[in-house]
């Protein structure tokens, strides 16, 4: 009898975990099912080469170029502005805060995480864009610089926290060894500490990347939805999550537009896979047992 | 030796910059938000029906819509990421499984919500016919926080230290009676600590509720899990972007945003709290 | 501690199952073109207060959005700023649907450009010219020498669909054209930026933008109405098949005087 209730008990684990493999594979085969029918009309070369994004056309084009590079560009802008200060937040609350300091600097960081980004978006959309545009007096605040800079601070807490976790893993002694050979607070820093957090720093960013690559709200609402590649930090954009976002309402199951939107989704998942895996395998070395 | 005094003093300063520049923004934003949110905050606003086209009145469908989104995809969740915890702290095996669970998880957590979005709507909007719906929205939000939970919990339990399990198994109490009675109990602040910080996250989600759940205008409150619901964070994107009078929608975008985040952080601040005085008077 | 989690899993769950299982009942939806949708919303509201046990739910989204809806079968009416194609109809056809238009107002899709625009009449062509890239400075067309934003609306949007249709009679628009998500987008967009151009329903006008007169025509209630206006056009609601019902009452209570007051009021044209 009690062997029995073991084993339900035991089975019960069993299956919930089950249930999580199940939700990803059901999440790839649906994203392949639904995305795969498009290349059956357009090449994979065009898909992905071509510029021009006429889904609802007469004679329908769909280039997903521009819309990668869109995405791409993003990314990138939100790293230039999240490096810097993720790293740098990361490097004070680890190495130069005092232990009160700390207790109060990381639950904030750790707040800043929970904030919406539809919250970032209205804010980034009503507030930050007509003062980017007086400023810079431009055209529209709606552009790649708006987008970047609110992105980059919504991955400012992933950056912060994981490189904080990285930093404070080095052992206590390379710090003496370092301070002891007579080096400043600075050198000690970043010729002994970051470089000795290295890898999980570089993870850090790559995390940092996946997230803004996906993040869907706040480039819908900031980055203007122009579909075209960027000759400057102040043109509009169009990125992936915003097409897949702003379209998918108005396809039809099953139509092209539909899967080719999927496909635009698998391109995204392909992209946050192998960034996280190779951030997981290479560079926080988790232990897969 | 100057020289090096000097790039010392900078160095520090540039690094107290990089936090600085991050308060200053969160402080702009914070006041911001509540400078344009407080001047349409009021009790009536959170409780009344939107009117006159979405230019006056209230949010509370919008309000009701999010609990109940978020109630529901915790309460799907919570037992699947506790036992699969379990599974992967006290079971792991086969070893193989593990590995595919580990992936599985790490995988899950690192993938934009706007796919979980279209996955929901994929199979739970169309193929199992739940069309847009308080369920379909619930249920695609509660894969999105299952690997938070697993993980958070998969914490929660690592952190019991060893002996206690070890003293239950010594006393002759079963494997299942330890988890139950000794590793559970021990991690449950630990694990509703931070199940309260996915509530907070989920609460915000607007991508994955957009083509499962989520309406633009409904005066009732959800009766059923087959209704379409108004949500908090949608509410903001359509105001925003497909509002039909500015003037008058844009301070209820920023109230509604007001709500959403007081919500939110006042959520996650409690728990946050919680979690750093239960570390502080641990006794183990 | 552990007393009080205890309480707060009880009570969670409690509230959960007291969300009743019940059916749809009176629930009837309605999604698609966001230029509808203050009309729809209004004429809801209206309706509601006078039929308290039914509740319409309101979605935007484009219309094209409202037209996938129907097709998808996942709506009870479709909001449209444009009639539906002969595509769609066919592919709702071999849906076994049977998409029934029913007219709720007319409107024209008016040019607008900055207050400070003297530009004061623009040729379908030029707009034609302007939007594919052809033109790129207001000079060309009688204005002072500044270059032209072009603003634009997304492709699930009606109104661009008309525009698309009307104005540049299918060629495709620019690709640094900003591609905006509702009618109240582009009026804010154009009336902070000098060089703008863009295009919304009359109901989103404001005192803010000039409008462009179109061939020499305003478009006005008349000119609308009689079809003299080159970018004129009627809003529809679309349902599967005949409408039934409460779907026929909120429709007919649509097209009733009380209704096309609240066309009007919200700035577009009545039906007669």
């Amino acid at each position: 009898m009690k062997g029995y209730k073991e084993k339900l008990f035991k089975a019960i684990t069993y299956t919930a975990s089950l249930f999580t493999i199940v939700a990803l594979f059901g999440i790839i085969i649906s994203l392949f099912s639904e995305g795969l029918p498009i290349f059956k009309n357009v090449p994979i070369a065009k898909f992905l080469g071509s510029s021009a994004w006429y889904p609802t056309h007469e004679f329908p084009e769909f280039g997903a170029f521009t819309l990668i590079m869109g995405s791409i560009f993003v990314s990138l802008g939100a790293l230039i502005i999240g490096i810097p200060l993720g790293l740098g937040s990361a490097i004070f609350v680890s190495e130069i805060a005092g232990s009160r300091l700390k207790e109060i600097v990381k639950p904030i960081i750790e707040l800043l995480a929970g904030i919406p980004s539809v919250v970032y978006g209205l804010f980034g959309m009503a507030f930050l864009a007509p003062l980017v545009r007086v400023w810079f007096n431009l055209d529209t605040g709606l552009n790649l610089f708006t987008v970047s800079v609110v992105l980059g601070v919504m991955i400012v807490p992933i950056i912060a926290s994981l490189s904080e976790d990285a930093l404070a893993n080095v052992p206590k002694s390379i710090r003496e060894a370092s301070l002891a050979l007579g080096a400043t607070k600075t050198e000690c820093i970043f010729r002994a500490v970051v470089p000795a957090a290295k890898n999980g720093i570089i993870g850090s960013v790559l995390i940092g990347f996946g997230r803004a690559i996906g993040e869907t709200m706040v480039v819908l609402m900031v980055a203007g939805g122009s579909a075209q590649i960027p000759h400057s930090m102040f043109d509009s954009i169009r990125p992936m999550t915003s097409t897949i976002a702003a379209e998918m309402g108005e396809t039809v199951m099953g139509d092209m537009h539909y899967s080719s939107l999927f496909a635009l989704a698998i391109l995204l998942f392909i992209i946050t896979f192998v960034t996280n895996l190779v951030t997981e395998l290479v560079f926080l070395r988790r232990s897969y047992r | 030796m100057n020289k090096r005094k000097l790039q010392n003093y900078l160095g520090v300063s540039v690094l107290s910059l990089a936090i600085l520049i991050t308060f200053g923004f969160l402080i702009v934003f914070i006041i911001r938000m509540f400078y344009m949110g407080s001047s349409v905050l009021s009790w009536d606003f959170v409780f009344s029906s939107p009117q006159k086209g979405m230019t006056a009145g209230g949010i509370f469908p919008a309000v009701v819509g999010t609990f109940w989104l978020t109630t529901l995809a915790i309460l799907i969740a919570m037992p699947l990421g506790v036992f699969t915890a379990i599974y992967l702290t006290n079971y792991g095996k086969p070893v193989w499984l593990v590995r595919i669970l580990r992936i599985s998880i790490n995988t899950l957590a690192g993938t934009p919500s706007i796919i979980f979005g279209l996955f929901g709507m994929a199979i739970f909007v169309n193929l199992m016919g739940f069309n847009i719906s308080l369920l379909s929205g619930a249920l695609t939000l509660a894969i999105l926080a299952l690997p938070m939970i697993i993980n958070n919990t998969e914490e929660a339990i690592r952190s019991v230290p060893k002996d206690f399990s070890d003293a239950s198994l010594a006393l002759g109490a079963t494997q299942r009676q330890t988890i139950l009675r000794v590793l559970l109990p021990t991690a449950l602040p630990n694990i509703l600590t931070s199940t309260i910080i996915s509530i907070g996250r989920i609460a915000g989600e607007t991508a994955p509720i957009m083509f499962t759940a989520a309406t633009f205008y409904s005066r009732r409150l959800p009766k059923s899990w087959n209704d379409e619901v108004m949500a908090l964070p949608y509410h903001i994107y359509a105001l925003m972007t497909e509002g039909t009078h500015a003037e008058a929608q844009v301070p209820i975008a920023y109230g509604t945003a007001l709500v959403l985040l007081m919500m939110v952080l006042s959520i996650s601040a409690i728990a946050i709290y919680t979690r750093y005085a239960i570390r502080r008077n641990r006794k183990w | 501690m552990k007393v009080n989690t205890i309480i707060i899993l009880i009570v969670a769950i409690l509230s959960a199952v007291s969300v009743p299982l019940l059916a749809k009942g009176n629930q009837l939806t309605c999604s698609g073109s966001t230029t509808v949708l203050p009309v729809a919303q209004a004429t809801a509201e209206a309706f509601m207060d006078k039929n308290p046990d039914i509740n319409i739910s309101v979605r935007g989204g484009g219309s094209g959005v409202g037209v996938a809806a129907l097709q998808n079968k996942t709506v009870d009416i479709a909001n449209s700023s444009r009639s539906m194609k002969s595509k769609e109809i066919a592919a709702c056809k071999a849906k076994g649907i049977n998409p029934t238009p029913y007219a709720i107002a007319n409107d024209g899709i008016s040019i607008v450009v900055h207050k400070n625009n003297k530009v004061s009449n623009l040729t379908v062509a030029q707009i034609k010219g302007i939007y594919t890239g052809k033109i790129k400075n207001w000079k060309e067309v009688g204005g002072a020498s500044m270059p032209i934003v072009i603003i634009s609306r997304d492709v699930a949007s009606g109104t661009f669909e008309v525009f698309n249709e009307k104005a540049l009679s299918g060629s495709k628009v620019e690709g640094a054209a900003q591609l905006l998500a509702s009618n109240n987008a582009v009026v804010t967009a154009v009336t902070s930026t000098p060089g703008a151009i863009g295009y919304a329903g009359l109901g989103y006008v404001n005192e803010n933008v000039n409008v462009v007169p179109v061939n020499n025509i305003t478009p006005s209630e008349s000119t609308v109405k009689n079809g003299t206006y080159p970018l004129s056009r009627k809003l529809y609601m679309y349902t599967n098949g005949k409408a039934k019902g409460v779907v026929a009452s909120y429709l007919s209570f649509i097209q009733s005087a009380e209704g096309q007051a609240m066309v009007k009021e919200s700035g577009f044209i009545t039906l007669n």
